[in-house]
């Protein structure tokens, strides 16, 4: 192998790095011990990120004839591509540059400047190592298919489906429930407008469904994705709804001669009843019923099929079949939502156990006017009026037996349950909150507000919901036990009814999702960003898109923001009609494949196919990603890939142990 | 040792078990023409010597040398360096010198629990616990044996190879090929592979020499032969019967699968894989289907011995090459 010319370029970013490795050492140490391994220049800059640091690197290609550019600073998460671009402006192939990290991997993670300074020499020698193995590679253009899949019709979704399709461009809109709408529908008013929730959102979900640009399917859920960007195959099960959309006019009639009640657990959150044969609320869109199967009495006995006799254009269709439809999309948003924290999980505030204490997504229907009681906010037995209320904060959030994270809309959410209960029955209420948490515009305000209209507010964490009396004028009553932290004070508070902020959490099949669209979850089960500060809408995964509360608990504001973010970006990458892919591939050693066709099953993205009559298997390489699965599968060694083939892997393994400069005699004997 | 003119010829067994030597005595009359085209100068199966007769001889005097076993003790190390230097082509022969084989497995072991356990065991008739020591004062002078090292080797840890042939045993038609070869080189027919290259063997993996049926891979649970009864036409690892044919280099016509009986890998690693239990084990990880924890441990633990199975002949010539206390042990 013709001896490289390689450039070390140690950066200090400030002194993130330079605060615990000795910069100008290691820089000077690779210049002197790593010449024989063909290092030429060594150098340490303030920023190499900066564009005078590029230039830098830019000036040597081009004086020093470098053929090799080895880059230590941060991830290559955050400037691998700043890096390659500079070597590419200064005419070297970008795949010849490295960037190894001695931040995060070193500085970041040590303290005493010797012992990181000594690691960040050995980080730099690895990478040395594994460039002179590299080769150069060309990016691989491929065309955007334009239409954009979004998955999930809560508000979020719903924000993005109408930028992009207002862009001009089409998108296919999938939602697990007959309507879209999601949880935003079910509130009466929100946060601190006091705006009628249903007034906003409708017209949009009206928008949605009528837009030239948009294909919605509602009761169909996606079950396999596949492809890359620019280029994904995604299957869509369309539930059976039992009910021919073509004849369909949404009429209602067949809602109203359905004999068969059923609890309403979702739309409802089990405060009120629907038909077998049901819309979620009278605004849903599409307007078309769906038919329950598994309440609806023809399909339990056999018989009624009251539906069908009154339907005024004969749309029930009770022998429809589920259907599974294909669709080529450019890129998908993911905009599934959260799942409400079910307080049953903490025993000592009695939910479902004591009658009166209600969950927050409860108070929401029994405070909406088109909700089981109209507007009454009533008991648990429909007519009494509350005298006293408390409403509990921070249920299952902010509690290590729970969950740690702050689910950011609870304090807002409990002074709007606050409000609208004085304003409705004039009852005294307490609000017990750890800490008052009210951070965007106008929230604040809001809550200055509740405080000058009296509401009670206890700052300290509730021990125990009961309705064992235990002093004078307890009884009949459900008694609250809290510290209040501010009084250093244990106190019994007797209330009539008790709402619970619950929590948001992710979605109970999250981890499928995540599986199914080939991106990652944190530890607390919320989808993973690309970067939490400058990247919050992409994914790790070209071409997916997250927006909304799947991402973290979020109030309605930082959904919409966040659906017309992801909609920017995926528009954007349309404009570019194609798209340069990483040109880092696997491909398989037909002289060594010996069709075994163990990795067959595994690639993520489908590349690989198995040839029967040469009985070997083949990479496609506009659909590998260059993941990797395959290489570490396959048991001949038969598949590599570029960039990492085993030599490059083993080089930097020998320059970490820094087997280049001082071999290391390991046999013992 | 009167020379005849012939080229010379050496066969050596270091820590192996004689299976070789009876391989290379199953080419049948093959064997005669061993002896029209070579001398035979040393060869402790077959024949008389004494290892001064060998020290005696001139460097490089001896063309072929098949050296068979690895590297357990000081004697073989000794006779390693001794053929290496009086060879001009030292053949890595066996899975023992190209990669431990079953000897290496001791290399999970500190050698004192080795001695320990093959000299006390409840099966032992040792009722003074004796055990063996490097040197005895006899009446008539020092005893002596070989020191064991803390590991076993495999050849090339030890001298330069110029070949290396696998199996456990290599399979005799192979060493037929293989011997008919260096005559036709001696013959100016043919010219030899480049230094360090696999003879006897073939380019990929046994899968390749099997005919039963391949199809997708989905292991729900690894199953034992004596408990399944096994389909003839359909690949054992789909069976979930655990074959290490997808990750064993070919050159013996798949020879235990057509037999109904998985490969355990004796003919090692695929041309330039490094280390064949981790190819092997990624591979069968990589076809459990299952993504539940619980029951992923299930099936795994469906693998009685991992290491004997998948580092059986492979582990002094593996990455790791021994386990920790092992290497240890001073």
């Amino acid at each position: 192998m013709a001896k490289e010319r390689i450039g070390v370029y140690v950066c200090h970013c400030g002194t993130n790095i330079a605060g615990t490795v000795d910069v100008e050492d290691v820089s000077r140490w690779a210049g002197e011990v790593l010449k024989d391994r063909g290092v030429v220049i060594s150098r340490d800059y303030k920023f190499m990120c900066s564009s005078l640091g590029q230039e830098l690197i830019q000036k040597d290609i081009k004086e020093q004839g470098l053929t090799r550019v080895v880059v230590a600073a941060c991830s290559p998460h955050l400037h691998e591509a700043t890096f390659r671009n500079a070597c590419k402006i200064a005419g070297l192939n970008p795949y010849l540059s490295e960037l190894v990290s001695i931040r995060e991997q070193d500085s970041w993670v040590h303290t005493d400047k010797a012992v990181a300074t000594e690691k960040a020499k050995a980080i730099i020698s690895g990478g040395v190592e594994r460039t002179i193995w590299q080769t150069p590679l060309d990016p691989l253009k491929v065309p955007i298919n334009p239409t954009t899949m979004v998955v999930g019709g809560g508000i979020a979704g719903i924000q993005a489906a109408l930028e992009i399709a207002d862009g001009g461009f089409p998108v296919v809109m999938v939602e697990r429930e007959p309507s879209i709408g999601g949880h935003m529908a079910q509130f009466d008013k929100t946060f601190p407008t006091l705006d009628c929730s249903a007034c906003i959102l409708t017209p949009k979900m009206v928008q949605v469904g009528s837009h030239p640009n948009i294909q919605l399917l509602t009761y169909a859920e996606v079950t396999n994705v596949s492809g890359y960007v620019g280029s994904f195959q995604v299957t869509v099960k369309q539930r059976a709804r039992s009910v021919n959309v073509e004849d369909c006019t949404g009429c209602g009639i067949c809602q109203e001669k359905c004999p068969k009640k059923v609890i309403d657990e979702v739309f409802e959150a089990g405060l009120g009843y629907r038909k077998a044969v049901y819309t979620p609320f009278p605004q849903a869109v599409p307007k078309y019923p769906v038919i329950d199967r598994e309440n609806c009495t023809y399909y339990i006995k056999g018989t009624c099929k009251a539906c069908e006799k009154f339907c005024p254009t004969g749309a029930i269709n009770f022998e429809q079949e589920d259907e599974y439809l294909t669709f080529d999309v450019g890129q998908i948003i993911l905009a599934t939502g959260w799942d409400l924290f079910d307080a049953r999980r903490i025993p000592q505030y009695g939910y479902g156990r004591l009658a009166n204490v209600f969950s927050n997504l409860e108070f929401e229907r029994l405070s909406n006017a088109a909700g089981p009681t109209g507007g009454k906010i009533v008991m648990r037995d429909g007519i009494t009026v509350p005298k006293t209320v408390g409403i509990v904060h921070c249920v299952g959030s902010r509690d290590k037996n729970y969950n740690n994270y702050c689910s950011a809309i609870c304090c807002m959410q409990s002074l709007k349950f606050a409000h609208l209960v004085h304003e409705r029955t004039g009852a005294e209420v307490y609000n017990f909150y750890i800490d008052m948490r009210t951070v965007s515009k106008g929230y604040d305000e809001f809550y200055q507000r509740l405080l000058d209209e009296g509401t009670h507010f206890i700052r300290g964490k509730v021990a125990e919901i009961t309705d064992a009396a235990r002093e004078p004028g307890e009884e009949g009553k459900l008694i609250i036990q809290v510290e209040n932290t501010l009084v250093g004070k244990q106190m019994r508070i007797p209330v009539d009814m008790v709402i619970l902020s619950s929590g948001l959490e992710p979605r109970h099949d999250t981890k499928e999702v995540a599986h199914l669209f080939g991106i990652s979850c944190s530890a607390d089960g919320w989808l993973l960003e690309r970067h939490p500060k400058l990247d919050p809408v992409a994914t790790m995964t070209e071409g997916i898109f997250i927006a909304g509360c799947l991402q973290g608990p979020k109030d309605i504001p930082t959904s919409v923001a966040q659906g017309a973010a992801a909609a920017a970006r995926v528009v954007g990458k349309i404009q570019q009609k194609e798209i340069s892919m990483e040109p880092i591939k696997a491909s398989i050693n037909q002289d060594k494949c010996s069709g075994c066709r163990i990795c067959n099953n595994l690639c993520p993205f489908n590349a690989i196919s198995f040839i029967e009559d040469r009985m070997v298997s083949e990479v496609n390489p506009a659909l590998c990603q260059g993941c990797g699965t395959c290489v570490a599968a396959c048991p001949a060694g038969a598949i590599s890939g570029t960039v990492f083939s085993d030599q490059a892997i083993l080089a930097q393994i020998d320059g970490l142990l820094l087997k280049n400069v001082k071999p290391l005699e390991l046999v013992a004997g | 040792m009167t020379s005849n003119g012939k080229p010379k010829f050496a066969m050596y067994w270091a820590a192996s078990c004689g299976g070789c030597e009876i391989s290379v005595l199953n080419i049948h009359e093959k064997i005669l023409d061993v002896d029209a085209n070579f001398d035979v100068v040393f060869w402790p199966v077959a024949m008389d010597a004494k290892y001064k007769d060998v020290e005696a001889m001139e460097d490089g005097s001896i063309l072929l040398t098949l050296f068979n076993g690895a590297i357990r003790n000081e004697e073989n190390e000794h006779i390693a360096k001794l053929l290496r230097k009086k060879s001009q082509i030292l053949v890595a022969f066996g899975s023992c010198a190209n990669e431990g084989c079953m000897p290496a497995l001791a290399n999970l072991s500190p050698i004192d629990e080795i001695v320990k356990t093959a000299f006390s065991t409840i099966s032992t008739d040792n009722p003074n616990h004796i055990q063996p020591q490097t040197s005895y004062q006899a009446p008539e002078g020092e005893l002596k044996i070989p020191k064991l090292f803390p590991i076993v080797r495999t050849l090339d840890q030890v001298v330069d190879v110029d070949y290396y042939m696998p199996g456990c045993p290599p399979e005799s038609h192979q060493i037929a090929a293989v011997i008919d070869l260096v005559i036709q080189v001696l013959q100016g027919k043919a010219e030899l592979p480049p230094k360090g290259s696999v003879i006897g063997a073939g380019p990929s993996t046994v899968c390749d020499e099997c005919t039963r049926k391949r199809g997708l891979k989905t292991i729900h649970e690894f199953k034992r032969i004596q408990h399944v009864q096994i389909d003839p036409e359909i690949c054992l690892l789909e069976q979930g019967i655990l074959c290490s044919g997808p990750a064993t280099r070919s050159g013996c016509k798949a020879l235990c699968p057509s037999a109904n009986s998985p490969c355990i890998g004796c003919y090692g690693p695929a041309e330039g894989v490094l280390d064949y239990g981790a190819r092997l084990l990624t591979a069968v990880a990589s076809v459990i289907d299952s993504n539940d924890p619980n029951e992923i441990q299930h099936i795994i633990e469906g693998i009685p011995d991992p290491v004997g199975m998948f580092y059986r002949f492979n582990l002094a010539g593996s990455l790791l090459r021994a386990s920790k206390p092992a290497w240890d042990t001073k």
